[in-house]
C-alpha cells in the first residue's frame, strides 16, 4: 500500500486516495479542428509507461483535492507529488522509497 | 497408565503446576502449560499425526515451528473447527480436541494409503498425460481426485468469532523477538523511537529457550534483563503470538496476532478472536532467523525422523524426549549440539553420521569429546519402519556424492537431520530485497534492499548468540549490521543422498506435504520443466501450506544439480506473501455483516419501516420499493400507488436524490460546459432540465437544476451517482478549469425531499404554507419558491418525474420526518398515497422519460434517446465532440422508441430481445432490447420502452419479442404513451 | 511429438526409470522468421500453434521474456466461460470455449477443464434487470445460460448464504453450465508443446528489446539474444502491450493495472461452481487441489510490478465472507498479482495496427485466460491473411476513432 504526501495534508494511506490516470493531459481547445483519430487520442490513447508516470491522484478520503504524482509503475517509488498547476519539478534525480 | 512418558522430570518452559487434558484423534491425553499440541504429543509419545497429500504417507512430526510440513490437523468441532493447522504452533489448552487430516477412516488405517501403493503410476505430471479419454471425461475423474485431495475440512455454519483490523505506526518495527531482535528493540528504544517488537511466540526469547534449557545461552540474565528493561520503555510496544506476514509496498506490514487462540473457545467474550495489524513503519529490522532444512535420502518421511533443531528444542524447551535411540545425520555442525542436547537427557545417540569427511568445529569435537559415534563420510540412505522409523540403513559416502562401502543397519526409534539452514528471508524478499546465494552456507542471504529494511542475526547466516546481539544492536541504531563473518558451520550440499538400491521405488522426499520426490524433479527437468517456476508448477513442489520453507532450497539445488548448473543461475521462486496463512476473517476484520457497508437511511427511513415498506438497494440507499397493504402483492400495490397519484395525490420520499450546491460568480459558465444545454438565460426562482455527458458522449446523469440567486445553482443528481458526478465536477474544476471561481458543495444530506405528485398537489400544498403563491400563475411549472411548508423553512421546486401537477418540498432534514407525517395528515379530503420507487418507474415511463440506469448503460447518446432537442449547438460541452464520430451517425444505431405488445395484457419482461423477424433458430438477429416495462393502470394495457436499431424510423413495424416458451409481438410507437401534450403537469 | 497414451503411461510406470521425453526444444532463436511472436502466453502460443496448423506457416518464433506462460497465463483465477452481453463478444469467447471443450485431445495434453457451471450474482432490483437482458441475450445467440432464483443458486451452490438479512442478499444468479475452471499452466505447456511438435521454434529468456520499422513496414526485431528479422509480427504480451507497442511509434488505449487474486489453504471439497459477484466484486472457484481461488478487482493505478495493494484484499475479503461466512476461519495461502490491460471498453484489441506486418493482441484486460484459443485462432488467421476474420472484425484498433465500441462494462452506473 502505497503513502502518499498529499501536498495539501501531508503523508496518508494510498486507501484515502483516488487515482485519476494520465497527467497533463490537456482538453483540446477547439475540438472541432480535431479529426476523429486526433480526438480519440486525447480521449483514450495513454503513454501508459513502464517506469516514471506522471498522474493525477485524488485525495478523495480527507482534503478532497486533485494533485499531481511522479511514480515509478515498475517500482512503485513516488518521485515527486506537485499542486495543480505547478509544473513538475525540475530535479529528475529525487528517489524516495 | 503412563501419563506423558517422554517427559523429562524437569527443566523446559513448561508449567508442570498447570497439567492439561486434550483429545487426539479421539484419545485423551495430558501435557502442561507451556506446551504446544506437538510437544504435547511428542510427551506422550505419539509420533503419528498425518498422513501425506498426495500418496497418503505416514507422517510424523519434523519441526518445532511454523514451517511444519507434515502434523496438520483439524483443531475443534462444529463453527469453531479450523483446518489445516500445524501441531507445532497449536498452543495447547484444557480441554483442546484435535484429528488429523486427509486420512479415513483414520491416521493408522487410511485407505488413500493404497495410492502409496500404485504411485509409480502416478509421478509428478501424471494428470496432464491421462484423463483425456473420453471428452469431457475429465469432469467425471476430477470428482473422485478432489475427493481424494484438499487436506481439512471448512466448517458449516457462521464463524462465532470476532476479528478486528488496527492501524499502527512506528518509527522502527524489529520482526522476531529472538537475542537480535532483543538488542535492536533495547537499542532502538533507548534512543527514543517508537518501537515495534513483534514475535510469532507466546514468550520474547526466540530460540533460545530451544537451545538451552534455562533458556539463556548467554551465561548472564540478558535475556530477562533485556525483556525488564523493554517493558519499562513507553516507547517500545512489544506484540507477542504476533506474525509479521505480509510486506508490502512503502514499508507497509500486516501482522496477525493471536489474541485468543491459545484460551480456546473459553476465551473472553470481549476479547476478538485475532487482530490484523497495519504497520507503517520507518525503518523495518529484520530478525526472522532461520529455518533448518532436511536432508533428502530414501525413506526420510517416515515419522521419528525429525529435523535436528527441532528435537533438540523439543529437549530443552518443551522438556520432552522425541525419542529413546537416535540416529543423527548431517551436513553441518549445528546437529552436533542437538545430538549433545538429546545425549545428556538420556537420548541415545546411536550414531552421527556426518556427509563430510571432516567436521570441524568446537561442536563436533565436544560431541566426540562425550563419547559419541561420529561417523564421518557417512550417510542415511534409507530408514525402515511403516507409522514410526525403526532402523536406518548408513554407508559411507565419496566426496564425488557416491556410496562407498558396505550399508549397515542401525536400529534406532528417532531420525534427526540436518541439511543446514536457510536464512528467513521471505519477508525481505517481500519487500523487494535481492538475494545472493553463500555456496559455504548453502544458503540464500539478504543482498541489497529496495526499501528503508536491515537484517540482523541468524538470518544473515549469523549463528553465534553473541554475534546477534551485536548486529542486532547496530540496526536498531539503523546502521547496516557489520559484516561479520557468517558464523553458521559450513555444509557439504548432497541432494539427494543417493539411494542404496537403484531399482526406481526409491523415493526421496524433497517436499513432505506434496509428496515431490527427487525423481520427479529429474523427470520434470527431463520433460523440459526447467525453469525453477515450471518445476514448482509441474510438481507442486513448495505449493503446500508450508509454501515450501523447509523443501525450497534442496529442491532448488536438485533442480540445478539435475541441469548441470550452479544452484545460483536457478534462482528462487518468488516469495509471495503471507509468511504465514491468515485468517479470512482477520482480513475482513469487521467489515462483516451489516458493517459490510454503510447503509444510508432517509429521515423517514423509520415511517417507512414501520408501515412495512419494501426496501430496494440503490447504491448504499435503502429506497421504499413500494408499499404493500395487508395482502397486496407487488403488482397490486404499485398499480394502486400509481393510480392515487394520477387521481389524487401522492407522495414519494425523494430525499435520496444528489443535491449539489454550485456557488461563485463562474457557475453558470460551469453549468455550460458540464451539461449539454444553455443555462445563461434562466432566471432566479426558475429550474432546467439538464442532461450530463461523458467525454465520450455517452449519458452519464441527468437532474433538475434550479437557480438559487445570480451565482448559485441547486444541482439534483440521480440516488446512484450523487458521489459520482460531485467527483466528476470536482475533478473538471480542479485539473482542467481551475480559472472559474465555482464552488461546490455537497447538500445530500442536509434536506429532506418529498415530492408531492398528483391533480390534487396544489390543493394540498396551499393548505400547508402561508407565504408561498401556488397558484399556476405566480409559481408556474419549472420554478421553485422558498417559504414555509408545515411551519417548516423550505424549498419548493414545481418539477415533475411523473407526468403531473407535482411539488418537490425540501426541508432541512431534522424535519422531513414531520413533514412526512404532516403531509399525510393532509387527508383524509385528498388522501394522500405515499408512492415507492417501482411507482415513480411506472409513471415516469409512462410519460416516455428516460431513467439513467435503465434506459441508458454508459453506450447510449442524447441523440439515441431522441433528445437532440437538449444539445446545444451554440456552445461546447463535454461529450459534444464525440458525438460526431463517425461511429455515432449511423443511423443503425439503438434508439429510443415506444412498444406496444399485441396482446395488452402481457408485460414483456425487462431486458427481452427484440428480432425483426420471427425467430429461426440461434444464433438470432437482435436489433434491441426492452429496458423498461410495465402495467399501465392509466392506460389499462402495459407499456414498455426499448431501444431498438433504427429507432423511430421502424414506427408501426412489428417486431418480435422471444420469452419463455413462445414469442410475443409488438408494435414500435411513439414512447409517450400518456398526456403526450404534457396538460397535466402544466395543469 | 510423443503421444501420451494409457499404453505409454504403463510402459513408463513399469521402467526402472520412467522415459518421457521433452515437451517441448529449447531452441536457440534463428536470425530469420516469417511469423515471429512476441509473449509466450497462453495467446501466443496458440496463436504460433493455430498458425502452423490451420495456416501451413512453417516458419515461426515465439520469443519469450521470461518463462512460458509465466505472465497471466499462470496468475489468473482460470475461470471460463462466454457469457457475454454484445453479438461481437459472444460469438468470440464462445468460439473459444468451443476449442477449449475439445482441446485436451487436440493437443494431446490435458488442460483439466472442468465445465462445473459459472454463476453470476445478482444482488439488487438493478442487477436483475441486466441479467434478465444478458441472459436472454446470450441465449438467443444460441449460447448455454439459464436464470437462478435464491432456492436455485442454493441448490447449485449449497455453502452459500441466501438469507435476506444481509448487507447485499443474494436475488438471483445466472448461471452457465458449459462455463467452468481450466489448468491454467497446461494450457500454455499444451500449446506450447503441441506448437513444438509443428516445428515453432519456442525461445525463452528472450526479452524483446527494439522493433525495426522502416517506411511503416515491420522488419524485424532486436532481442536480448540478438536481432531477428521477420516478415510479420504479432504482439501478444499482455501487461506490456503498451511498451512494446511504443518501440513501433503507436500508442494504445491501454492501461497496465495490477490484478490480484489468492488462494486458501486446501480443503475437502466445498463448492463445485464458479461464483462471481461484480456487485461485491469478488469472484471464486475451488482448485482440484483444494484450494479456493478468489480474485477481485483491479486497484486503481498504473503499474508494471506484478503486485497490488492490500485493501483490495481486505475489501474482496469483506464481500466473499458475505456470501460464504462459513469460510471465515479458512486461511489465505498465497497471493499474487498480475498485470492486465484495461481497454476504455473493456473489450481487446485484435487486427492490425498502422504498421504493415505488425499486429497486435492485447487488451483482454481481467478476462483473457477464458479466450485463450479463441483469440490464437483468430489472431492466427489474421496475420496470415493480412486482415482480421468475421470474429475478431470488431475488435479493431480504429473502433476508438470512430467511437463503434464494445462496451462490456454494461450498465455500470446505478441510478434513479
Amino acid at each position: 500500500m502505497l503513502l502518499i504526501s498529499c501536498p495539501w495534508c501531508g503523508q496518508r494511506d494510498e486507501s484515502e486516495f483516488t487515482c485519476g490516470g494520465e497527467a497533463h493531459i490537456l482538453r483540446p481547445a477547439d475540438p472541432d479542428a480535431l479529426s476523429d483519430p486526433e480526438w480519440a487520442d486525447y480521449l483514450f490513447m495513454r503513454t501508459n509507461p513502464k517506469g516514471r508516470h506522471r498522474e493525477r491522484w485524488c485525495h478523495t478520503h480527507g482534503c478532497g483535492r486533485w494533485f499531481n504524482m511522479e511514480r515509478d509503475t515498475a517500482t512503485h517509488d513516488i518521485v515527486s507529488v506537485y499542486r495543480m498547476g505547478e509544473a513538475p519539478p525540475d530535479d529528475r534525480d529525487g528517489n524516495s522509497s | 497408565m503412563t501419563s506423558q512418558p517422554y517427559r523429562l522430570a524437569e527443566g523446559g518452559v513448561i508449567d508442570r503446576t498447570r497439567p492439561l487434558t486434550f483429545s487426539f484423534n479421539g484419545r485423551r491425553l495430558t501435557g502442561y502449560s507451556g506446551d504446544t499440541l506437538a510437544s504435547a504429543l511428542l510427551a506422550n509419545g505419539v509420533h503419528l499425526v498425518g498422513r501425506s497429500f498426495k500418496y497418503h504417507r505416514p507422517r510424523g512430526i519434523l519441526t518445532a515451528g511454523t514451517e511444519e510440513p507434515n502434523a496438520l490437523v483439524q483443531l475443534e468441532a462444529g463453527n469453531r473447527s479450523i483446518p489445516n493447522l500445524r501441531a507445532t504452533r497449536i498452543e495447547l489448552y484444557n480441554g483442546l480436541s484435535a484429528a488429523s487430516v486427509n486420512c479415513w477412516p483414520g491416521v493408522r488405517f487410511d485407505a488413500g494409503a493404497l495410492i502409496d501403493a500404485v504411485h509409480r503410476l502416478v509421478p509428478a505430471g501424471f494428470y496432464y498425460k491421462t484423463f483425456m479419454w473420453p471428452q469431457g471425461g475429465w469432469h467425471v475423474y476430477e470428482r473422485l481426485i478432489r475427493r481424494m485431495a484438499g487436506m481439512g475440512r471448512a466448517p458449516e455454519g457462521a464463524d462465532p468469532d470476532r476479528y478486528e483490523r488496527t492501524n499502527a505506526h512506528c518509527d522502527v518495527l524489529i520482526i522476531g523477538a529472538g537475542p537480535a531482535g532483543l538488542a535492536a528493540a533495547v537499542t532502538a528504544g533507548r534512543s527514543g523511537a517508537s518501537v515495534i517488537l513483534a514475535d510469532e511466540r507466546g514468550q520474547p526469547g526466540g530460540s533460545l529457550p530451544d537451545v538451552a534449557s534455562d533458556g539463556d545461552v548467554t551465561g548472564t540474565s540478558w535475556l530477562g534483563d533485556t525483556i525488564a528493561e523493554l517493558q519499562s520503555m513507553t516507547n517500545v510496544r512489544m506484540f507477542t503470538r504476533t506474525t509479521v506476514t505480509g510486506y508490502f509496498d512503502h514499508n507497509f506490514l500486516i501482522a496477525v496476532e493471536r489474541v485468543t487462540d491459545h484460551l480456546g473457545p473459553g476465551a473472553p467474550a470481549h476479547l476478538p478472536r485475532q487482530r490484523l495489524w497495519r504497520i507503517r513503519t520507518s525503518r523495518v529490522v529484520l530478525a526472522t532467523g532461520a529455518l533448518e532444512r532436511p536432508l533428502v535420502f530414501a525413506n526420510n518421511d517416515r515419522p521419528g525422523v525429525m529435523l535436528a533443531g527441532s528435537a533438540r528444542a523439543y529437549v530443552n524447551r518443551f522438556a520432552v524426549l522425541p525419542g529413546r535411540r537416535a540416529v543423527v545425520v548431517t551436513n553441518n555442525d549445528s546437529a552436533y549440539e542437538a545430538a549433545l542436547d538429546l545425549h545428556r537427557n538420556g537420548v541415545e545417540i546411536a550414531a552421527v553420521a556426518d556427509l563430510r569427511a571432516v567436521p570441524v568445529g568446537p561442536a563436533a569435537e565436544a560431541a566426540a569429546a562425550a563419547g559419541l559415534n561420529i561417523l564421518r563420510g557417512h550417510a542415511v540412505v534409507d530408514t525402515n519402519g511403516r507409522r514410526r522409523v525403526q532402523a536406518v540403513h548408513v554407508a559411507g559416502i565419496g566426496l564425488d556424492g557416491s556410496l562407498t562401502g558396505p550399508v549397515r543397519a542401525l536400529h534406532c526409534d528417532l531420525v534427526l537431520m540436518s541439511g543446514g539452514w536457510s536464512p528467513a528471508v521471505h519477508l525481505f524478499s517481500q519487500s523487494g530485497g535481492k538475494l545472493r546465494y553463500d555456496e559455504m552456507l548453502g544458503a540464500f542471504l539478504p543482498d541489497g534492499s529496495r526499501q528503508h529494511v536491515l537484517c540482523a542475526g541468524a538470518m544473515n547466516g549469523v549463528a553465534e548468540t553473541a554475534s546477534c546481539i551485536v548486529q542486532g544492536q547496530d540496526a536498531g541504531k539503523g546502521d547496516v549490521p557489520a559484516a561479520s563473518e557468517p558464523t553458521a558451520s559450513t555444509v557439504d550440499a548432497h541432494w539427494p543422498i543417493p539411494a542404496r538400491n537403484r531399482s526406481g521405488e526409491v523415493r526421496q522426499f524433497v517436499d513432505f506435504q506434496n509428496d515431490v520426490t527427487a525423481a520427479d524433479i529429474s523427470l520434470a527437468v527431463s520433460e523440459g520443466y526447467q525453469s525453477v517456476e515450471h518445476l514448482k508448477r509441474y510438481t507442486t513442489l513448495g505449493m503446500g501450506t508450508d509454501q515450501g520453507k523447509t523443501g525450497n532450497v534442496p529442491g532448488i539445488a536438485i533442480l540445478a544439480g539435475s541441469l548441470g548448473v550452479p544452484l545460483p543461475a536457478v534462482g528462487t521462486t518468488t516469495f509471495r506473501p503471507p509468511y504465514d496463512p491468515v485468517t479470512f476473517g482477520a482480513i475482513a476484520g469487521r467489515d462483516v455483516g451489516p458493517l459490510a457497508d454503510p447503509v444510508r437511511q432517509t429521515p423517514m427511513h423509520a415511517w417507512h419501516a414501520e408501515t412495512g415498506a419494501v426496501f430496494e438497494d440503490v447504491g448504499q440507499w435503502k429506497r421504499p420499493f413500494y408499499y404493500p397493504l395487508a395482502s397486496e402483492t407487488k403488482h397490486d400495490a404499485v398499480a394502486r400507488e400509481c393510480m392515487a397519484v394520477r387521481r389524487a395525490a401522492g407522495i414519494m420520499d425523494a430525499t435520496t436524490l444528489g443535491k449539489i450546491v454550485l456557488s461563485g460568480p463562474d457557475a453558470v459558465r460551469f453549468l455550460n460546459r458540464v451539461y449539454t444545454n444553455a443555462w445563461g438565460g434562466l432566471e432566479v426562482g426558475r429550474c432546467r432540465y439538464g442532461l450530463m455527458l461523458g467525454e465520450d458522449g455517452m449519458v452519464l446523469d441527468d437532474g433538475v437544476t434550479a437557480r438559487l440567486a445570480e451565482d448559485r445553482f441547486l444541482m439534483t443528481t440521480t440516488t446512484g451517482n450523487a458521489s459520482r458526478v460531485l467527483a466528476w465536477l470536482e475533478e473538471w474544476l480542479q485539473t482542467e478549469w481551475p480559472e472559474l471561481d465555482v464552488y461546490l458543495t455537497s447538500v445530500t444530506e442536509q434536506f429532506a425531499t418529498v415530492a408531492l405528485a398528483g391533480p390534487k398537489a396544489r390543493a394540498i400544498l396551499t393548505g400547508l404554507t402561508s407565504d408561498i403563491d401556488v397558484s399556476a400563475e405566480a409559481f408556474p411549472f419549472m420554478s421553485w419558491r422558498g417559504g414555509h411548508v408545515a411551519g417548516f423553512p423550505a424549498r419548493v421546486f414545481r418539477i415533475s418525474y411523473s407526468g403531473e401537477l407535482a411539488y418537490e418540498i425540501s426541508v432541512p432534514a431534522r424535519h422531513g420526518l414531520e413533514l412526512w407525517a404532516v403531509l399525510l395528515r393532509s387527508g383524509p379530503d385528498y388522501a394522500v398515497t405515499p408512492f415507492g420507487t417501482e411507482a415513480m418507474h411506472v409513471l415516469r415511463a409512462e410519460k416516455g422519460y428516460l431513467m439513467v440506469g435503465q434506459e441508458t448503460d454508459g453506450t447510449v447518446t442524447p441523440i439515441d434517446l431522441g433528445m437532440q432537442w437538449i444539445l446545444s449547438t451554440k456552445k461546447d460541452f463535454i461529450g459534444r465532440r464525440s458525438l460526431a464520430r463517425s461511429a455515432m451517425l449511423d443511423p443503425l444505431r439503438k434508439r429510443l422508441v415506444g412498444l406496444r405488445t399485441e396482446d395488452p395484457e402481457l408485460v414483456l419482461p425487462e431486458g427481452a430481445q427484440i428480432l425483426p423477424t420471427a425467430p429461426s433458430g440461434p444464433p438470432e438477429t437482435m436489433i434491441g432490447h426492452v429496458t423498461s416495462s410495465y402495467w399501465s393502470g392509466a392506460l389499462r394495457r402495459s407499456i414498455a420502452l426499448a431501444l431498438v436499431k433504427g429507432g423511430r424510423d421502424r414506427e408501426s413495424a412489428t417486431v418480435h419479442v422471444p420469452l419463455e416458451g413462445r414469442t410475443a409481438r409488438a408494435e414500435i410507437c411513439d414512447p409517450r404513451f400518456y398526456d403526450p401534450e404534457g396538460l397535466r403537469l402544466h395543469g | 511429438m510423443t503421444r501420451y497414451s494409457i499404453f505409454r503411461l504403463a510402459r513408463n510406470a513399469l521402467a526402472y526409470r520412467p522415459n518421457w521425453p521433452r515437451a517441448w526444444r529449447s531452441p536457440d532463436p534463428r536470425p530469420a522468421y516469417d511469423v515471429v511472436i512476441v509473449g509466450g502466453g497462453g495467446h501466443g502460443l496458440a496463436t504460433a500453434y493455430y498458425l502452423a496448423k490451420e495456416h501451413g506457416v512453417s516458419n515461426i518464433a515465439v520469443l519469450e521474456k521470461g518463462w512460458l506462460g509465466g505472465g497471466n497465463t499462470g496468475r489468473n483465477t482460470t475461470i471460463i466461460r462466454s457469457n457475454y452481453l454484445w453479438d461481437e463478444s459472444a460469438h468470440l469467447y464462445e468460439k473459444a470455449l468451443q476449442l477449449y471443450e475439445g482441446l485436451s485431445r487436440e493437443l494431446n495434453f490435458n488442460i483439466m477443464l472442468s465445465q462445473r457451471g459459472v454463476l453470476n450474482l445478482a444482488h439488487n432490483e438493478h442487477d436483475l434487470k441486466e441479467m434478465s437482458r444478458r441472459v436472454r441475450a446470450i441465449r438467443l445467440n444460441g449460447i448455454d445460460s439459464e436464470m437462478l432464483d435464491p432456492q436455485g443458486v442454493k441448490a447449485e451452490v449449497p455453502v452459500i448464504n441466501i438469507s435476506r438479512q444481509v448487507r447485499y442478499p443474494i436475488l438471483g444468479a445466472s448461471l452457465q453450465r458449459r462455463g467452468g475452471v481450466a489448468r491454467h499452466d497446461a494450457v500454455a505447456w499444451g500449446f506450447a508443446r503441441a506448437a513444438d511438435a509443428r516445428g515453432v521454434d519456442i525461445v525463452q529468456n528472450c526479452e524483446v528489446t527494439g522493433l525495426d520499422v522502416v517506411n511503416s513496414r515491420v522488419r524485424g526485431l532486436r532481442t536480448s539474444r540478438g536481432t531477428i528479422a521477420a516478415r510479420k509480427v504479432g504482439l501478444v504480451a499482455a501487461g506490456h502491450s503498451s511498451v512494446l507497442a511504443a518501440m513501433a511509434g503507436l500508442r494504445l488505449p491501454i492501461e497496465s493495472h495490477p490484478l490480484q487474486a489468492m488462494v486458501s489453504e486446501p480443503i475437502k471439497p466445498v463448492l463445485n461452481s464458479v461464483v462471481m459477484s461484480n456487485t461485491v466484486h469478488v469472484y471464486l472457484s475451488q482448485s482440484d487441489k483444494g484450494e479456493l481461488v478468489i480474485g477481485a478487482g483491479i486497484d486503481g493505478y498504473n503499474s508494471y510490478a506484478q503486485r497490488g495493494s492490500f485493501q483490495i484484499i481486505e475489501g474482496q475479503m469483506g464481500a466473499l465472507l458475505e456470501l460464504f461466512p462459513s469460510f471465515s476461519r479458512l486461511r489465505m495461502l498465497r497471493q499474487w498479482g498480475g498485470i492486465v490491460d484495461v481497454c476504455p471498453d473493456a473489450s481487446p484489441i485484435v487486427g492490425k495496427t498502422p504498421v504493415e506486418g505488425l499486429y497486435i493482441n492485447c487488451g483482454w484486460g481481467t478476462g483473457g485466460f477464458k479466450a485463450t484459443p479463441g483469440s490464437g485462432w483468430a489472431f492466427a488467421h489474421t496475420i496470415a491473411q493480412d486482415r482480421p476474420h468475421a470474429l475478431n472484425a470488431p475488435f479493431t484498433l480504429e473502433r476508438f476513432s470512430t467511437g463503434a465500441l464494445i462496451d462490456e462494462h454494461g450498465a455500470a452506473a446505478v441510478a434513479h
